[in-house]
């Protein structure tokens, strides 16, 4: 490509050509012109709702989707010169190679950090168009502050990414190939898990600029909780998918079948995660009962704040992490001045405003309004504990000189008890009636369940081997969470025969059954963690071929190690079979391989997916007496944990698709006052 | 750049953690050894306990580890000889001692504080009238007035 670019233009269709060898010029002005447009569009439609001035505030529309068109068009360029392998940009060279499978050219504009930053602004500058289309049954004042609180955070990411880490940058003489990209990233759980996190992490900019807009406007109302609401459910289902995707990749990847590490960079993601959904439940309550407002407004600002603390931690490096791939701290001081000026400009405003969000609706102490005030705390202070723990050695570093870790056995020990808590609390919370409710009759349909979940536990401490109380634990806590999901919805069928019962299930709103499924998914996730940590089988030892053993109910036999030349690896590959009695069950291939071109090597476990069991064997190296070290692993109910957050996300999707949601429907109707029953 | 690769190299070399040749003969000791580590940060790599670490030095304290409980140590005698000479960086569940009692009991503090702030809350709701702000009554009157 660069060559053609070099040849004489004599050619017809000249002109063509040379827009073609252009293209990345192109990329890089479009990229330069969206930063002007968004600096339009951050001043001139605030200024235009201060003066009431219509033609001002309509500026913000076509700013925003011209905004989007540019970024979009910038982003397809940079995509396209790693399609083609144009390793001119001296982007392309670093992070890619032309053996490459094309899924992972792709993957590997995002792969990277310059790459990456252009994913985030995409996706913002997305969301504001989306917003600006769909967002006509708006308040135009409202949608005006919103778009224009928007483009300030594009303001800021653009000039970051134009000044410190521009992905258009050339090399003189463009090299033969490239340096190809971290082989532990050429994965398909890896290529997505990105941008579902960017779609999570920036779609709650959304709910922050819906809450500093508000903060401006000086009101906060049901309406303004029910355009706030899809916003933030969208991130939180991204967030849950991306969490989930990088979970299940460190589970299958890294080769020991760890799902958590508590590691700064899955911390940064799983902060905002509560956060959103701790602000999800709490915006219910302001749409529902005009209740709990400026704590609402908060959360959002919290939540979006503790996104740009999770883009500082990954981008900067600073709490040093397996993740840690751009190690920049000029970059990371450049990102914290934006999160300082956005969370502290946001918290000044809200200061300084939040007074005059007077809550109107009255509760009595057992309402469902003070049980989701529970839920919130819970979720708050466990988010709360997350961010110590992460932040701690840093601190402890400056201010009292200690080197010192924070890692998985603080966290299990400090965050559990809030899941734990959560848990517990849960179904009795989602029974109580709204405004005045009454433990009594919100518990009499979960007697049932309860019962159910102490005589399941019993029955697993029975099973199990050995007297560790978590999985029981987990096991009385899934049963109660899912079961309270369950009944919950059942109650909702009335109390005529059961047919109609199931009719009137059917057809409650989208809301109520996404309420159910997600709620659901947090059971079955609770008893995934508990099941495998409780329970799950290790076997590690020597093995020459032929060799046969057995690990719980299984046997396995090392048939065959053989070598392989894959695509740009060499791979060490075995076959191992898995016996249950004397039947067959599969044949497993762990390999190990080797990537030449980054000279790193790379597990991969072979694994067969159950939904009682994962059978998990990985491959080592050759022993000096002979033979092969092997690792065998049983993990029960493994696929429980991604199954609960897949139920999770998918709970959202549904409630997001709830008419009364549903981004750009007519104005809400007046909801039916209800006719007391007695 | 090179000093990348080398860290993503130790990152991810083969995950071979505990080998074969390393573990004890006698389980119980093994599992007691296997659980100790889970607890100590390798001090060379990133987040990563040396039960689960690749890197050389994380196998050589996994066997001088294992000597120490062989010896006759107890599990709190084997991490301080750990602690004694790494320091406390190779403990992945921080003492709970001086600043770090900071660390432990700043969730619980905020637990209760927020509970108290919560039930305020509650209590406000509870009682207040459902009347209009003064913000509202502000605007009523100057409806009534025009």
């Amino acid at each position: 490509m660069y060559r053609r670019c070099d040849a004489p233009a004599i050619l017809p269709g000249v002109g063509l050509r040379y827009v073609y060898c252009m293209l990345i010029e192109l990329g890089h002005f479009a990229l330069i012109l969206a930063f002007g447009v968004a600096l339009v569009q951050m001043i001139v439609p605030l200024v235009g709702a201060h003066r009431n001035n219509a033609a001002m505030m309509a500026v913000a529309e076509p700013a925003a989707i011209t905004q989007f068109l540019l970024v979009g068009f910038s982003f397809a360029v940079l995509t396209w010169a790693f399609v083609t392998s144009d390793f001119s940009l001296k982007l392309v060279y670093a992070n890619s190679h032309t053996d490459k499978l094309m899924i992972y050219k792709i993957s590997g504009v995002w792969g990277n950090h310059e790459g990456s930053m252009l994913l985030w602004i995409l996706i913002l500058t997305l969301f504001g168009a989306v917003a600006a289309l769909f967002g006509g049954g708006l308040p135009a004042r409202l949608q005006a502050r919103v778009l224009a609180v928007q483009a300030s955070i594009g303001v800021a990411f653009l000039a970051f990414i134009l000044f410190t880490s521009n992905p258009f940058l050339r090399l003189a003489v463009p090299p033969l190939n490239g340096r190809d990209l971290n082989p532990l990233l050429q994965d398909p759980g890896l290529a997505f898990h990105p941008p579902f996190l960017y779609l999570g992490y920036v779609g709650l900019s959304m709910s922050f600029s819906f809450a500093v807009a508000a903060l401006i406007e000086g009101r906060v109302d049901a309406a303004w909780a029910r355009w706030v609401r899809p916003w933030t459910l969208a991130a939180w289902m991204f967030l849950t998918v991306g969490i989930a995707l990088g979970s299940w990749w460190a589970y299958y990847e890294l080769g020991w079948g760890g799902f958590w590490f508590w590691d700064p960079v899955e911390n940064a993601s799983f902060m905002p995660w509560l956060i959103a959904a701790a602000l999800l439940h709490s915006a219910i309550v302001v749409e529902k009962r005009e209740a709990l407002k400026s704590w609402t407004i908060l959360l959002a600002i919290l939540a979006f704040g503790f996104s740009l603390l999770g883009t500082f931690i990954v981008r900067s490096g600073v709490l040093t992490s397996v993740h840690a791939f751009a190690n920049d701290p000029a970059r990371g001081v450049l990102i914290l001045i934006i999160l300082a000026v956005f969370l502290g400009g946001a918290l000044t405003l809200f200061a300084a405003r939040a007074g005059a969000m007077e809550s109107k609706g009255v509760f009595s102490t057992v309402s469902r309004e003070s049980a989701l005030i529970l839920n919130n705390i819970l979720l708050a202070v466990s988010a709360f504990v997350v961010f110590i723990g992460t932040v701690w050695p840093l601190v402890a570093e400056l201010l009292f000189d200690r080197t010192l870790s924070v890692g998985p056995p603080f966290f299990d020990a400090a965050f559990t008890p809030f899941m734990v808590g959560l848990a517990v609390i849960l179904p009795l919370g989602s029974m109580l009636a709204w405004k005045r409710g009454t433990l009594g009759r919100a518990a009499k349909p979960l007697g049932a369940w309860l019962i159910l979940a102490v005589a399941l536990a019993g029955l697993a401490f029975a099973i199990q081997s050995g007297h560790s109380a978590l999985g029981p634990i987990g096991v009385a806590l899934g049963v109660w969470v899912v079961g309270g999901a369950l009944a919950d919805l059942w109650m909702r069928g009335g109390r005529e025969s059961w047919a109609l019962r199931l009719t009137r299930i059917r057809r409650l709103p989208r809301a109520d059954w996404g309420k159910a499924v997600a709620h659901i998914g947090m059971g079955v996730t609770i008893f995934g963690i508990a099941a495998i940590t409780a329970w799950q089988k290790e076997d590690i030892r020597v093995a020459d071929i032929g060799d046969r053993w057995s690990v719980g109910q299984f046997s396995f036999q090392l048939d065959e190690v053989r070598q392989q030349q894959g695509p740009n690896y060499v791979t060490t590959m075995a076959d191992m079979s898995v016996w249950q009695g004397d039947r067959q069950l599969t044949v497993l291939t762990p390999e190990k391989r080797f990537y030449p071109v980054a000279n790193m090597p790379t597990t991969e476990a072979a694994i067969r997916n159950g939904i009682l069991r994962d059978i998990y064997v990985v491959i080592g190296d050759p022993q000096v007496n002979g033979g092969y070290a092997v690792r065998v692993y049983v993990k029960p109910f493994a696929n429980w944990i991604w199954g609960g957050a897949m139920l999770m996300a998918l709970g959202g999707a549904l409630s997001l698709s709830d008419r009364r949601l549903r981004v750009g429907a007519a104005a809400p109707k007046k909801m039916a006052k209800a006719v007391p029953a007695e | 750049m090179r000093r990348l690769l080398i860290i993503l190299l130790l990152v991810a070399a083969p995950v071979w953690a505990v080998e074969p040749g390393e573990m004890l003969d006698d389980p119980a000791l093994e599992a007691r050894a296997r659980e100790i580590s889970q607890g100590l940060r390798c001090p060379v790599c990133r987040n990563e306990s040396i039960d689960e670490s690749h890197a050389t030095l994380s196998r050589e304290l996994r066997i001088v580890l294992r000597e120490r409980i062989v010896a006759g140590d107890t599990d709190a005698q084997a991490v301080d000889f750990m602690v004694a000479r790494y320091g406390e960086y190779v403990l992945l569940r921080p003492d709970a001692r001086g600043a770090n009692l900071i660390l432990w009991l700043a969730a619980p503090a905020m637990l209760v504080l927020s509970l108290g702030v919560g039930w305020a809350t509650i209590r406000r709701r509870r009682t207040a009238p459902a009347a209009l702000t003064d913000a509202e009554q502000a605007e009523l009157d100057k409806i009534l007035e025009a």
